[in-house]
């Protein structure tokens, strides 16, 4: 038996062969990293893009940057390790051209090879897929009328959104992430302490950040306490007539009681102006009912919800949720928000006739679930605790919280 | 199962395990066996891609605290 020693000459020309070394050698041309924030801004401006995916077929098709100016092709890194040509001949003749794998290695390594074949202006994804999904960039959406300010936090990479509102030097987030610096940050930014983190539900789709983040801060962890039936550890209940105060004494936070994603989906009404409305209502459509297992006991909660409770309120409400479908939702300035009293002209999960129907169309041939959703479910429950590599791995492609999500995977081939 | 040749890729990042492993299959004769082991779960995938379009067989995998073992057969 032979073994393969580690230290061998490859390992010694693909170092020979990255950036630091080429430079000071003068050996070998090297590509350069653009980041995650980089192409967010490039996508929310429609500014045109051309990806090269190196991922394996599966991973492409399953979820990939996308954007109204990004055109993308798959040549798999492996098929590129001897000869860059394959690549080459999908790629246009002149233009940037940015590279993206999974993590970072494989399309820097191809990065490098298509600029030593004489393609110029190729840069790869730093940080690969993984910082794409972990992105999130901030968008203002409106002042607060006591003063204070109301942000969107946009996860391009897997249609999440979160919310800041800050007000007198104290911030409140909503539905956080798991990515609980860039919430820190932004508050510092402005001067502002996180006093209460918001949990709109128990989230399926994603881990939450809002009990590390409130750990961190030192705020309140605000959940719904019908969601946290399994919880394990101490949390402030999220109840409907339990207003929420951030700064100046008249910014209100509101609850309202709307199941039907879940049983404890609760809803914020913000100023008075604003609808932070979870996975309840998004702005094309509506959300599932079935990623706790209970579809058909949820189906009629939501409707209620939904054609009752909503329709109570006033059209005027600016609706905020807590993800996006597609990127055609997204506003010119990226961000995601639409009046209630065009959601209920327009969306399509808002104008179904029959209670039949509706339970129909919330309960069969739904889009796949979220990956490792049970998964995720346990562990913002805090009864697994995965370190930060498994959190990302279980966060994997799109959200698929929505009825209408579309699934690029056929049923049951999903992982 | 008779092993001729062990690829081991442990702490490495994608794209070494494969061009590793690819270079060792180069070097061997048809029918022969390779073992690799990986700690990269996203190499586990692309080498199952890879091979799928490859002469070569994919006989096993399995994995263990961490530890990715694959065989596959020179084809």
């Amino acid at each position: 038996m032979n073994r393969f020693n580690q230290e061998n000459q490859e390992d010694q020309e693909f170092r020979a062969s990255r950036g630091t070394n080429a430079a000071i050698e003068g050996a070998k041309p090297a590509a350069l990293p653009v980041g995650a924030g980089e192409i967010a801004r490039a996508v929310i401006d429609r500014t045109p893009l051309f990806i090269l995916d190196v991922r394996n077929a599966e991973a492409y098709a399953d979820w990939r940057i996308e954007g109204d100016a990004v055109e993308s092709v798959n040549v798999p890194y492996f098929d590129l390790l001897e000869d860059a040509e394959p690549a080459l001949l999908r790629l246009p003749g002149e233009g940037p051209v940015i590279v993206v794998c999974a993590k970072e290695g494989s399309a820097q390594f191809v990065a490098d090879r298509l600029v030593e074949a004489g393609r110029g202006d190729v840069r790869y994804l730093a940080g690969g897929m993984k910082a794409w999904s972990e992105h999130l960039e901030p968008v203002k959406i409106g002042d607060l009328k006591a003063g204070g300010e109301l942000y969107q936090f946009v996860r391009l990479g897997k249609g999440c959104l979160s919310y800041m509102i800050l007000s007198d030097g104290e911030a409140a987030v909503v539905d956080a992430l798991r990515m609980t610096d860039a919430f820190e940050r932004f508050a510092a930014s402005r001067g502002a302490r996180i006093k209460h983190t918001i949990d709109t539900h128990l989230h399926a789709d994603h881990i939450s950040g809002g009990r590390k983040l409130a750990e961190e801060s030192g705020a309140d962890y605000w959940l719904p306490a019908k969601d946290a039936d399994e919880v394990v550890f101490e949390f402030t209940p999220l109840e409907e007539g339990r207003t929420i105060r951030v700064g100046h004494a008249e910014i209100a936070i509101r609850p309202v009681y709307s199941p039907g994603h879940t049983i404890g989906s609760t809803s914020l009404i913000v100023d008075d102006r604003y609808l932070l409305s979870g996975d309840i209502l998004f702005v094309a459509s509506i959300g599932r009912p079935d990623l706790a297992g209970k579809a058909g006991d949820w189906a009629g909660d939501l409707r209620t919800t939904l054609y009752e409770r909503y329709e109570s309120l006033s059209g005027e409400l600016t609706v905020l949720p807590a993800h996006f479908g597609r990127l055609s939702e997204l506003g010119e300035d990226g961000s995601v928000s639409a009046r209630l009293g065009e959601l209920f002209a327009n969306n399509p999960g808002l104008n179904i006739g029959s209670e039949d129907d509706f339970r129909q169309a919330v309960t069969t041939n739904l889009p796949s679930q979220p990956n490792a959703y049970r998964e995720i479910r346990r562990a913002n429950m805090g009864r697994i605790v995965p370190n930060e590599a498994e959190q990302s791995e279980m966060e994997i492609g799109p959200n698929r919280c929505a009825i209408h999500d579309q699934s690029s995977t056929p049923e049951g081939e999903g992982k | 199962m008779n092993i001729d040749v062990t690829v081991d890729t442990k702490g490495m990042a994608c794209p070494m395990p494969i061009v590793k492993g690819k270079k060792a299959l180069d070097s061997m004769r048809k029918g022969q066996i390779m073992e690799l082991l990986s700690t990269d779960r996203g190499a586990l995938n692309d080498f199952q891609a890879w091979v799928k379009q490859s002469p070569n067989e994919w006989i096993s995998h399995e994995e263990k605290n961490g530890v990715h073992r694959f065989l596959i057969r020179k084809g």
